[in-house]
């Protein structure tokens, strides 16, 4: 692994690339699938169809819709991100269906018998409640968003796939290593990070804080 | 101001208890539901005086549960209208309605993610009550239903079934609500707990006045709590009345089956034996006739059924049972006289509307 050692910072910053990424990719999945979920939640009709359109988009092979958004987008991280956003949705929006549907019907019922209007039910009990599994579809979807993403160095979206790729070309194996080593402790990090946090919140809605 | 503490709001209530803003007032209240062409509630009209304990009583699926969820607009009603005091409840925001009615279900519905001063601060949060009169609060409701203080910081899932039931009572009460609507809260509790339970809420609603509809299926509890009974079934009213006037007078065959009111035995253990005894409280004193002292004394507590009283009469061999309290006091006598009349001739006064 000289080619690490030598060229740190290339490699630093590809990671960065790679990382910053996978965040922006987080971020608007987030803000997509959340009112998804919720949408569907309530309309319990809506569920199937949703849920089979997102699985439709889940199975188109990455390179292939990468490419196909390149006529629209252009090259670079634009419709890497698009793309990833996509894909993030099946396992985000699943969850956190899951997590929502599936808070005991007393406890709704309660809270809303007491008064509680439906912000209150939401950020009070209902967030919580279904937090996570919530993070659990985060989770999956940060890790298949950054072992996705290194194709997405193909289109010129940057990352760590750039390593991956020139070593192929150039048959360095070497860099291929260090490409791989490198997005290997991003996803291990990641998953150990988010796992931390899923622990928490399900500890907290079993009432097992202390 | 308000009273800081509405621990002391107890005394004084008692100088407004002639009041008619806690009496639920139902109209013609009916209730469909889609794709059932009969309606879940039919045609139903009464009217619950402030400070009542009244049971709904009635198989599954005739409705009594669908008329509670109607008096804190869980379920809107079709027709007819419902009243709480002098206002309408439809003209009331629905939230701020159900802040002033305390809601428990049978299956308690606590938060799992709070503790239980969280839960039981629920509607005093929602009200903007000041933390430290929400501390206070939660704690008396912790000695009104019988937890201790350190279950405070406690979670659900950390407590028994008839615990988190406690816990739901008092997390129901929390704002001093005049009206408490209680939908088979002791139905999925064991019979030890339940009795216990049943006694509670018994003791508080003598000391807080509370006007109460309570749903069950269980005849035996309905009357042990009850006030008045209201006898439903397939949606429609079939009688309202006091337990006595229900046993004594049923309505029609229904009725009848429903309370097995042909068995006599049944009939006995539906009536407890303070129940005799308070029909003739006046008359305490005179009883302690030294007739009844030639056999060894059979005693028994005021809490406990008539049935009871009858087998424990019938093998001591004895003329009347001693009633007695916990504290070792006599409260009257009982005797087969007291029975035969309870079974056989209703009560001067509360005779049922023919």
């Amino acid at each position: 692994m000289a080619y690490l050692f030598n060229n740190f910072a290339t490699v630093l910053q590809l990671f960065g690339q790679h990382l910053r990424l996978t965040l922006i990719v987080l971020f608007f999945s987030l803000l997509i699938s959340i009112p998804l979920g919720i949408l569907i939640a309530r309309v319990r009709w809506l569920q199937a169809p949703v849920l089979a359109v997102l699985g439709i988009i889940y199975t188109i092979p990455s390179l292939s819709l990468f490419v196909l958004l390149i006529p629209i987008f252009g090259l670079g991280t634009k419709p890497a991100i698009i793309a990833l956003v996509a894909y993030a949705q099946l396992l985000l929006v699943r969850n956190w269906v899951i997590g929502l549907t599936g808070i005991d019907k007393a406890v709704l019922e309660a809270a809303r018998g007491m008064g509680m209007n439906s912000w209150q039910r939401f950020f009070q009990i209902e967030l919580p409640l279904a937090l996570p599994m919530l993070l659990a579809g985060m989770r999956l979807a940060t890790l298949s968003s950054i072992g996705i993403g290194t194709i997405a160095a193909f289109i010129n979206a940057g990352g760590l796939g750039v390593l991956l790729f020139q070593g192929v070309i150039t048959s360095n194996y070497d860099k291929i290593l260090t490409g791989s080593f490198a997005v290997s402790i991003l996803a291990i990090a990641s998953n150990y990070l988010l796992r931390f946090f899923e622990r928490r919140a399900d500890l907290i809605i079993r009432g097992d804080t202390h | 101001m308000p009273d800081l503490l509405s621990v002391t709001s107890i005394s004084s209530r008692e100088s407004v208890d002639s009041n008619t803003h806690d009496e639920i007032i139902c109209k013609d209240v009916t209730k469909f539901f889609p794709n059932s062409v009969k309606p879940a509630v039919d045609h139903v009209s009464f009217k619950v005086t402030a400070g009542d304990l009244v049971v709904l009583l009635g198989p599954s699926g005739c409705g009594k549960t669908t008329l509670l969820k109607m008096i804190n607009r869980l379920y809107e009603p079709d027709a007819g209208q419902i009243w709480i005091g002098q206002e309408n409840i439809q003209t009331l925001p629905v939230n701020q309605l159900r802040r002033q009615i305390g809601y428990a279900i049978q299956q308690v519905g606590l938060f799992p993610h709070m503790t239980i001063r969280r839960n039981v601060g629920t509607v005093p949060r929602l009200l903007g009550w000041p933390a430290e009169k929400i501390q206070e609060r939660s704690r008396y409701l912790l000695d009104l239903v019988g937890l201790s203080q350190n279950y405070l910081e406690r979670y659900p899932r950390q407590l028994s079934g008839g615990e988190q039931q406690r816990a739901g009572l008092a997390r129901a009460l929390a704002a001093d609500p005049q009206i408490l609507l209680m939908d088979e809260p002791f139905a999925a509790v064991d019979a030890i707990n339940r009795e216990r339970l049943q006694g509670e809420l018994l003791h508080i609603h003598q000391e807080l006045h509370k006007t109460i509809l309570f749903v069950t299926h269980d005849v035996e509890e309905a009357f042990r709590l009850a006030n008045k009974i209201i006898v439903m079934e397939a949606g429609k009213l079939v009688q309202y009345g006091t337990p006595m006037e229900i046993v004594t007078h049923p309505q029609n065959k229904f009725v009848e089956e429903l309370i097995g009111s042909n068995n006599l035995l049944r009939k006995l253990s539906l009536f407890t034996v303070q129940s005799i005894l308070n029909g003739e409280s006046d008359s305490e004193e005179p009883h302690n006739s030294p007739a009844v002292h030639q056999h060894p004394e059979a005693v028994i507590q005021p809490q406990e059924d008539l049935r009871s009283a009858l087998s424990l009469l019938l093998e001591s061999g004895g003329q009347a049972l001693r009633v007695i309290n916990q504290d070792g006091s006599t409260l009257g006598m009982i005797t087969f006289e007291d029975l035969h009349q309870r079974l056989f001739e209703p009560e001067n006064g509360t005779g049922p509307n023919q």
